[in-house]
């Protein structure tokens, strides 16, 4: 399963808005789409205090009620960021232990998130726990529903560990969701009697939202089968296609900045593809696969990468500058790495960037430049006779092998 | 021969913006017959020597096209790809990048049964040294001979053609098959058509991460290949769930990794470079290794 698809949101036919994750939204927000959507989920209140968290306890009126931290992680629950509260003056006591912890799990990263908002919830008396997704299936080019009687657990290691307990159904992209589709889910879900009904209307519900919303990924887990046969969606996650965003205005809205990398966010406004590394070496290149490239071929030379930059198909003098900004925005750069192959773009015109960039940055660390294709000579030529402390390239190979040795003279 | 476009296409332009005039006056240059261009709203000039129409129909109709390259924005570019269908073009190379995933899982639905053959989207497009043009590829670095080249990525495709071209090896057809999700030509459908090719002696094919096409790939060339293959995976160090460029770039759910398709390509009997560096030196080596004569190739 790839529980993710597109990305870039570009206005034009390779405009170069190339790389960046897709949109991700907080619990709260994809919960208030399935209920927009009719799908049932259980009340809740976002709070931002935790005197908010106890007015929104109170409001709930429920015996427990669930305080959730709001970050786009998993792993919450282990993480000490989902607590349980009997009574109001309980739901603030734990808001006031969230709301403000740096939030660490699995997929956080060891520096974690910051928790600025929490969402509480009313409790439900759980009877099952179901999971239940839509995704597009890369492979089959369909939509697929994945269904599993394993809820709460990771469908990864479901997968792993016992796949027969996963249904997989594709759906024609520009066909609908069928009854019998609901009836196979319900099936494999062990569902009977009056929920098949209400798994129908829930399916729905979940189609509509994915197709007319261009999402990527609809995931619950748990769908819960309360102890009065409702079916709630526990906890949701939803992605969408970022190169759909321009006919999407309202998910585009949903986007929280507060949770992106500060670099790759930088990095989305002056429409670069960037992601931060940890190694030491800035790169900056055109086209995803040669970016990509550059970073095995320095770790082929022994060197560690500091993030992959795609300066895409319409780099020029002041997109260069802009990502040589973004380069040096990272501490950790003690080199930099320019690695252009012109088609589109031309190579003098990088030339003149990584001149200019040097010049009004005061660029410090040492710089490998290797300049290849459309009008390389001219840019060998405009780096040569800058005068600046520049190392040319000619090929791969020399690039990385001469960036590694020079960081590696420096540290010393 | 070759694979897909040779001296005879006869190329139309959809969407005739600032790049794909551009790219059009590329192409004819480099010898490629471009006989029209499409751009709604525009029919009835000439742009650069090019006569233009509203529709693709009108197009094939007056010119004989039977190839299209598409240069249309996103918002309009599932709508060109099948348009170009529907006027009966046998070969469609869809350059724009950032097409919503779902307009193309659903054009790729429509396109069942078509005898259109679809490139891309979000590619660089298709080369044949010395006979045809087709994308945004710098074509001066290509040569002609004996080599096929099929590729995920654009300018990493660049860079391989460039080391092969560097070693005297020449390639009989280099083709970027897009970074998306969604495209109208894999891996396998290339290889297929190399191997039926009696230009391509040997096939070079450019990975990178997210997705399983590579491993679909090993399996083909395991099966139904006879000539050698060699290749090389980009973003071997590459976090999980970071998007690398592409659409497609992504390690989801411990799926997608390099090391993965390394192995699957591997078990296939396709050596792997490990450096970027040596994609061109691994091709002349394996060559070398199973007696295919690289040189002569050219026409």
């Amino acid at each position: 399963m790839t529980p993710r698809s597109s990305t870039s949101a570009s206005s034009s036919a390779r405009s170069g808005s190339n790389g960046r994750s897709a949109v991700n939204v907080h619990e709260y927000q994809a919960k208030e789409l399935f209920r927009a959507y009719g799908v049932a989920v259980p009340h809740g209140r976002l709070a931002t205090t935790p005197a908010e968290a106890e007015a929104a306890a109170r409001e709930l009126g429920a015996p427990v009620v669930v305080v959730k931290a709001q970050v786009h992680a998993g792993g919450r629950g282990k993480a000490g960021g989902v607590k349980l509260a009997r009574s109001a003056a309980e739901a603030k006591q734990a808001a006031s232990e969230i709301l403000g912890m740096t939030l660490v799990s699995h997929q956080t990263g060891p520096e974690g998130k910051l928790v600025r908002k929490v969402y509480v919830e009313a409790g439900c008396d759980i009877a099952r726990e179901l999971y239940l997704a839509l995704l597009l299936d890369r492979a089959e080019e369909k939509l697929a529903i994945i269904a599993s009687t394993e809820g709460g657990m990771e469908i990864e290691e479901v997968a792993a560990r016992t796949p027969e307990k996963i249904l997989t159904l594709h759906l024609d992209p520009n066909g609908g969701l069928h009854a019998f589709h609901a009836r196979r889910v319900a099936a494999a879900l062990g569902l009977g009697g009056d929920a098949v009904e209400r798994l129908e209307r829930f399916l729905a519900g979940l189609h509509r939202l994915y197709v007319e919303r261009d999402a990527s990924l609809v995931e619950i887990n748990p769908l819960v089968v309360t102890k009065q046969g409702e079916l709630l969606a526990l906890d949701g996650k939803l992605n969408f296609d970022d190169n759909a965003l321009y006919r999407q205005p309202e998910i585009r809205e949903l986007r929280d900045p507060e949770e992106e990398d500060p670099r790759e966010r930088a990095a989305k406004e002056i429409d670069l593809a960037y992601v931060g590394l940890d190694g030491d070496i800035g790169c900056m290149v055109n086209g995803a696969g040669l970016a990509m490239a550059t970073l095995d071929m320095i770790q082929v030379c022994g060197g560690r990468p500091a993030n992959f930059l795609d300066a895409g198909g319409g780099a020029d003098k002041e997109k260069v500058k802009e990502a040589f900004k973004l380069i040096l925005r990272d501490e950790k750069v003690r080199g930099i790495l320019v690695n252009i192959f012109g088609g589109i773009v031309r190579c003098d015109l990088i030339a003149e960037g990584v001149v200019a960039a040097a010049q009004e940055l005061a660029v410090r660390v040492p710089l490998v430049v290797r300049l290849q294709g459309t009008n390389a000579a001219e840019g060998r030529e405009i780096l040569a006779r800058s005068g600046l402390d520049i190392t040319p390239a000619d090929t791969l190979r020399e690039a990385g092998e001469r960036i590694v040795a020079a960081v590696r003279r420096e540290a010393r | 021969m070759a694979i897909l476009c040779d001296r005879s296409t006869k190329l139309i332009v959809q969407g005739l913006g600032r790049m794909g005039q551009f790219h059009a006056r590329l192409s004819r240059d480099y010898g490629t017959q471009v006989v029209g261009g499409v751009h709604p709203g525009k029919g009835g000039q000439a742009i650069d020597g090019l006569p233009v129409f509203e529709t693709v129909a009108e197009a094939v109709a007056a010119t004989g096209a039977d190839a299209s390259v598409i240069f249309v924005p996103p918002p309009g570019a599932a709508d060109a790809i099948l348009e170009a269908a529907d006027a009966g073009i046998r070969l469609a190379v869809c350059i724009t990048e950032g097409i919503p995933v779902l307009d193309m899982a659903r054009a790729r639905a429509e396109l069942r049964g078509s005898r259109m053959r679809l490139v891309g989207p979000n590619c660089p497009g298709v080369v044949t040294p010395a006979q045809c043009r087709i994308g945004i590829m710098p074509a001066q670095i290509t040569r002609p001979g004996p080599v096929g080249v099929v590729s995920r990525s654009g300018t990493l495709t660049y860079e391989a053609v460039d080391q092969l071209s560097r070693l005297g090896i020449g390639q009989s057809t280099c083709l970027g098959i897009g970074g998306d999700p969604v495209i109208g030509t894999t891996f396998v459908d290339a290889l297929a058509l190399f191997e039926a090719d009696p230009e391509t002696r040997a096939v070079v094919l450019i990975g990178e991460i997210g997705g399983s096409a590579e491993e679909t790939a090993a399996a083909f060339v395991k099966a139904k290949m006879t000539k050698p293959v060699v290749a090389f995976i980009a973003g071997q160090n590459a976090p999980p769930g970071k998007r690398m460029g592409h659409a497609g770039a992504i390690i989801a759910g411990g799926k997608g990794r390099a090391a993965d398709k390394i192995a699957a390509l591997e078990a296939a009997g396709v050596p792997v470079a490990r450096s970027p560096a040596e994609i061109g030196e691994t091709l002349a080596k394996h060559a070398a290794a199973t007696g295919t004569a690289l040189n002569g190739g050219s026409r």
